[in-house]
């Protein structure tokens, strides 16, 4: 790591530091009830002393959250490579696919729980079916952009496609993958809260629409630091795992000269 | 104007009349498309390339050439006629075919080693083989190709380490590493400036004397078809027929010195007077 580097990461710090400082010398100064809005100091004060309640309920929706992404990746895969092989499947399903995604997820929460009864299974539907678009979409696009020259080179030597498909497609879609693993699991968890949140007894979503029919504002902040401590904790988890991976598609800068 | 087809050029000839066939059109041509869309690349075309011959294929743009290189690879199915690879009718296939195009296409994500042992994934016995035990042999196998393209010591690179010319002669490699009968290459160093172009002409002559494949090479540079040729077919404007076919008898190894002697440039003057002619008739033929 660069000087450069630590100075940006520095900066950064600082930025979240002031940004809670701020809002706490707000709160104090123009002396805002707790009842709209708690001081940052409050909040984590509840949410250390409210742990142990909270605990189960961050394992639930992490739970919810991780199931539902593996579900939505293993159906935007398979999805994906059969939209990706084919120029005429490509064509013919992005309208659809298009269709389905641009639906606001809300909406399709009362569907699942008027199927499956309120609970874990909407949660882990909602984060499904909001997760699997992003990885279909890069999936399949990596899978297009396939060299049409080394396919010929491949074919002439008489590969089949799926030895095309194993040595050329697929390691060519893994930046794709990666970087939309990213994307999807940030969705998923987006999707399990918001199901939570509308239908469920359990999780962190459930936690804070409780917590705010009681008043019990700072609990309700609380809530939303653990959501955006669990966003950013998962996010941070596959940014690692794709510079993992994929490394060679991030180019470094030591290029031999000709 | 028609040319005289087979005309002899100077130097000794290519005794072409002794070895095998080893690549055959007759009377193949190629149509893409159907009906009042179809659009004819390739007209009725017989060539005879006999085995180790190296053959250049010039000609106008889009004359046609590369099609005649997807007939032979098999990738392009012949709209009339046969083409006949190896003794069998388009199996280019079963004869171990290398192909290079003028973008190197490297995977990313493998060193130019693993790039260049791609091809004995796929062909067999190699892929069977490689599955086992014989991945170091393979390995010396494409270190010592890398070697004799100058590329000593770049196996364990990445392509995006490399320069243009540098992937090219990687290219090359790949396009050699199965011991194909047959090297197609569609003009492979067309992006590349003349210096290192000139370079590698010499070190494709180079692997051609040392392996003695079948090479037939489509190239714009009447120079590169002069230097590597040992004949040289001149092709007419789409849809491409065969105009002009010489032999090219210039004593091996050429040196890029010998493309200035008044023989190499008086066949390089014939070379080109024929292409602009026919690039004339087809912009007449336009009016």
């Amino acid at each position: 790591m660069t000087a450069l580097d630590i100075r940006q990461k520095a900066w950064s710090a600082a930025l979240i530091v002031l940004f809670f400082v701020a809002w706490e010398l707000f709160c104090l100064m123009t002396g805002m009830s707790d009842l709209v809005l708690p001081r940052p100091s409050q909040v984590f004060v509840t949410l250390f002393e409210r742990f142990p309640v909270l605990w189960p309920h961050i394992i639930q929706t992490l739970a919810t959250t991780m199931f539902g992404f593996v579900l939505g990746v293993a159906l935007g895969v398979v999805l994906g490579a059969f939209i990706g092989v084919s120029k005429t499947a490509y064509d013919t399903a992005y309208p659809l696919l298009i269709g389905f995604s641009s639906i606001p997820k809300v909406a399709v929460v009362p569907i699942f729980v008027l199927w499956f009864g309120s609970g874990t299974v909407p949660a882990v539907l909602t984060a499904l079916s909001i997760c699997f678009f992003p990885i279909v979409v890069n999936i399949a696009t990596g899978l297009a952009t396939t060299e049409p020259e080394l396919e010929d080179v491949l074919k002439a030597l008489g590969a089949s496609k799926f030895d095309i498909l194993w040595n050329v497609g697929l390691p060519r879609t893994m930046p794709f993958f990666f970087a939309s693993l990213k994307v999807a699991i940030s969705y998923a968890f987006v999707g399990a809260v918001l199901s939570e949140t509308v239908a469920s007894n359990r999780g962190i979503g459930n936690v804070m629409m409780t917590a705010s029919s009681n008043f019990n504002v700072p609990l309700v902040f609380a809530g939303l630091f653990v959501l955006a401590g669990l966003g950013v904790a998962l996010y941070v988890v596959f940014s690692l795992i794709e510079g993992q991976v994929t490394g060679w598609a991030t180019r470094k800068n030591d290029v031999i000269a000709t | 104007m028609r040319m005289q087809a087979n005309s002899e050029f100077s130097g000794e000839p290519v005794p072409s009349g002794s070895a095998p066939i080893a690549v055959e059109l007759s009377d193949a041509s190629v149509t893409f498309g159907r009906g009042a869309r179809a659009v004819p690349a390739l007209s009725t075309t017989t060539l005879r390339i006999a085995d180790g011959e190296f053959v250049a294929l010039v000609g106008p743009s889009g004359c046609g050439k590369s099609t005649i290189l997807r007939l032979v690879s098999g990738l392009v199915q012949p709209s009339t006629g046969v083409v006949i690879v190896g003794g069998r009718e388009v199996a280019a296939r079963a004869m171990r075919v290398g192909m290079a195009f003028q973008n190197p296409t490297m995977l990313p994500w493998m060193t130019i080693e693993r790039n260049i042992m791609l091809p004995l994934k796929i062909v067999e016995p190699f892929r069977s083989q490689f599955r086992r035990l014989r991945k170091s042999q393979f390995r010396d196998k494409a270190n010592a190709l890398l070697e004799q393209v100058g590329l000593k010591g770049f196996g364990g690179r990445f392509p995006w380490q490399l320069s243009g010319g540098m992937l090219q002669r990687a290219n090359l490699c790949r396009a050699l590493i199965h011991e194909p009968r047959l090297l197609l290459l569609d003009e492979p160093f067309g992006a590349l400036d003349q210096f290192t172009r000139e370079e590698l002409w010499s070190i494709l002559q180079g692997l051609w004397m040392t392996h003695k494949p079948t090479v037939l090479l489509v190239t714009h540079d009447l120079r590169e078809a002069g230097f590597l040729a040992s004949r040289i077919c001149v092709m007419s404007a789409r849809p491409g027929r065969i105009l002009d076919d010489s032999h090219v008898g210039f004593a091996r190894p050429r040196t890029v010195a010998m493309t200035f002697e008044p023989d190499f440039v008086a066949l390089n003057q014939k070379l080109r007077a024929m292409i602009v002619d026919a690039r004339s008739a087809v912009q007449e033929g336009a009016v």
